[in-house]
């Protein structure tokens, strides 16, 4: 901002400007406290109901454990996945051409708008007992695995994208004619300036893969011990009238999604360091 | 130039094997047993109630969303105050939570045992297993996405514009529907397609507030999932096929709205 607009800005800033500005946060930081803070503070309240000692037993039994390991293994499994094949769906959406292109553009969004108890139940009849195709995933670690790489799908894609539309083709062509191979180029000059934007889908994915549940309900069949993931135990504590065990498994839950949401915005300070 | 073709068959083949068929795979599955009991299924007091309580969850959830949205979108960019990045990160917090520790934290505040509990029940206000709940549930999940879409394009546009109208003596007031409301439209836009699309297809957390009554609060979603556990496999996919149809028309919304960047 140029200093004339500066002083232009202090001109205007009258004293009821500059109420209705504290007004405008005041509104904003009221709606955020009441709808969203208030209710996690219940969960993080409630969760220490039992005391330190019933908060560890919560969240220290086998079913507990065991539900946790699956959620946290089967979303870092889900993030390899996306990081690959999200950034090669997006390389080819923008430097391939071929029919049918920007119908595979448009749908890619389907999952956002798709309700997640729609996508579990179709890819159940796909990839079901009933399968058309013969391929049998339900109630098994592989089903788990297919209905979170439908629901994170866009992420990686959707970052991805911007940044390689924008990349100057130069970088490239100037290693090309001095004697970098494809792979090299890709390497060394592609790969570096995406990595931001592919870390940042791959976290976001991953933050909504760790509390996915209408995608899961009906493909992961819910075994115990087996296929029973985190936010499913938790509903099922939560139906058994345990809230404060399932208060304590979800602050668990929200730690390590806050962790990651920490790791985003670290991730965007990363990508931005040159801007300046 | 056979790594081009393995790239193009390989996303081509991903996106097809998890989006495109699934998506045929509704519409196959509805109509298996022809036409008749899918009007059965559509002409029923049950889905006719589901499908109207999503679409009032949506009509509350999505215009508050929105003007918060914007407010918010307003106040993280244009004002300087401490703790501003603590307030984006809030706004973001939404889409790391699962639905059902939502619900679980609704339950926690507005059940019958919660911190409210008491006061609301004395006032005979129920919240939990009543809509109310099921609105707040929504508003929680669907919070982020006007606030996120809004934030870029107030950063591209500055505040030049708006600077010239009100040395021309337009009051703020002024400003703010003749200058920035016409230039953030496709933003909020944008925005306002991705709240509608999650407030209607919420299932988690509607789920653990709603207490499924049927014909009270069935919603969509819960109706899809209720059916599929009765084994009644055409009511199900039935529920989920006017849901895709929702989603298709979201999507068709999302390119028309999206910033013309890509492709």
């Amino acid at each position: 901002m140029s200093t004339a607009s500066l002083a232009l800005r202090g001109r205007t800033l009258t004293p009821s400007l500059a109420g209705s500005r504290v007004l405008l946060r005041g509104v904003v930081l009221g709606y955020l406290s009441l709808l969203v803070l208030l209710p996690l503070a219940g969960v993080v309240w409630k969760s220490t109901g039992a005391g330190w000692d019933g908060f560890r037993v919560a969240i220290s039994s086998p079913d507990t454990v065991a539900s946790f390991e699956l959620t946290l293994l089967s979303s870092l499994g889900v993030s390899v996945i996306n990081a690959v094949l999200g950034t090669i769906v997006a390389w080819v959406l923008i430097r391939d051409h071929f029919p049918g292109k920007g119908l595979m553009n448009s749908v890619i969004d389907l999952p956002f708008a798709l309700p997640t108890i729609v996508a579990g139940l179709t890819l159940l009849s796909l990839y079901g007992p009933q399968s058309p195709v013969g391929i049998d995933v339900a109630y098994t670690r592989a089903g788990i695995i297919v209905a979170l790489l439908f629901v994170t799908l866009p992420f990686v894609v959707r970052a991805v994208q911007p940044v390689l539309m924008e990349l100057d083709r130069d970088m490239e062509e100037a290693a090309a004619s001095l004697g970098a191979g494809g792979r090299a180029i890709f390497r060394r000059i592609v790969l570096p300036n995406l990595l931001p934007a592919i870390f940042s889908g791959v976290a976001l994915g991953f933050a909504r893969a760790m509390g996915e549940f209408g995608a899961l309900v009906l493909i992961s069949g819910n075994i115990p011990f087996h296929t029973e993931v985190a936010s499913v135990h938790i509903f099922t504590q939560i139906e058994s009238d345990n809230v404060t065990g399932a208060a304590a498994m979800s602050v668990v839950l929200l730690a390590i999604s806050l962790f990651v949401l920490v790791l985003i915005t670290g991730a965007q300070l990363w990508g931005r360091r040159y801007d300046r | 130039m056979t790594g081009k073709w393995v790239l193009r068959i390989v996303a081509v083949g991903y996106v097809s094997a998890l989006l495109l068929v699934p998506l045929g795979m509704i519409v196959w599955r509805t109509f298996e047993h022809g036409a008749s009991p899918v009007w059965a299924v559509l002409t029923s007091s049950d889905a006719q109630h589901a499908v109207w309580l999503s679409v009032l969850i949506a009509l509350i959830a999505v215009p508050l969303n929105t003007a918060f949205g914007v407010v918010c979108a307003l106040v993280l960019v244009r004002h300087r105050f401490p703790g501003k990045t603590l307030l984006s990160a809030f706004v973001d917090l939404p889409l790391g939570v699962s639905p059902i520790v939502v619900g679980l934290a609704l339950i926690i505040v507005y059940g019958r045992f919660g911190w409210f509990g008491p006061w609301l029940y004395e006032h005979n206000i129920q919240v939990i297993f009543a809509l109310p709940g099921m609105v707040l549930a929504t508003v929680f999940i669907s919070l982020p996405f006007v606030v996120r879409e809004v934030v870029p394009v107030l950063q591209e546009i500055g505040t030049e514009q708006e600077q010239a109208a009100s040395t021309l003596g337009a009051s703020s007031w002024q400003c703010f529907w003749r200058i920035t409301v016409p230039s953030i439209r496709a933003g909020v836009g944008y925005g306002v397609v991705l709240t509608t699309a999650r407030a209607l297809g919420e299932f988690g957390a509607v789920s653990v507030v709603s207490g499924r009554l049927i014909g009270k609060t069935e919603t969509l979603t819960l109706f899809v999932e209720d059916h599929f556990q009765q084994f009644d496999s055409t009511g199900a996919y039935t529920g989920s096929l006017v849901l895709a149809a929702l989603a298709l028309l979201t999507l068709f919304a999302m390119n028309l709205s999206r910033p013309r960047e890509e492709v």
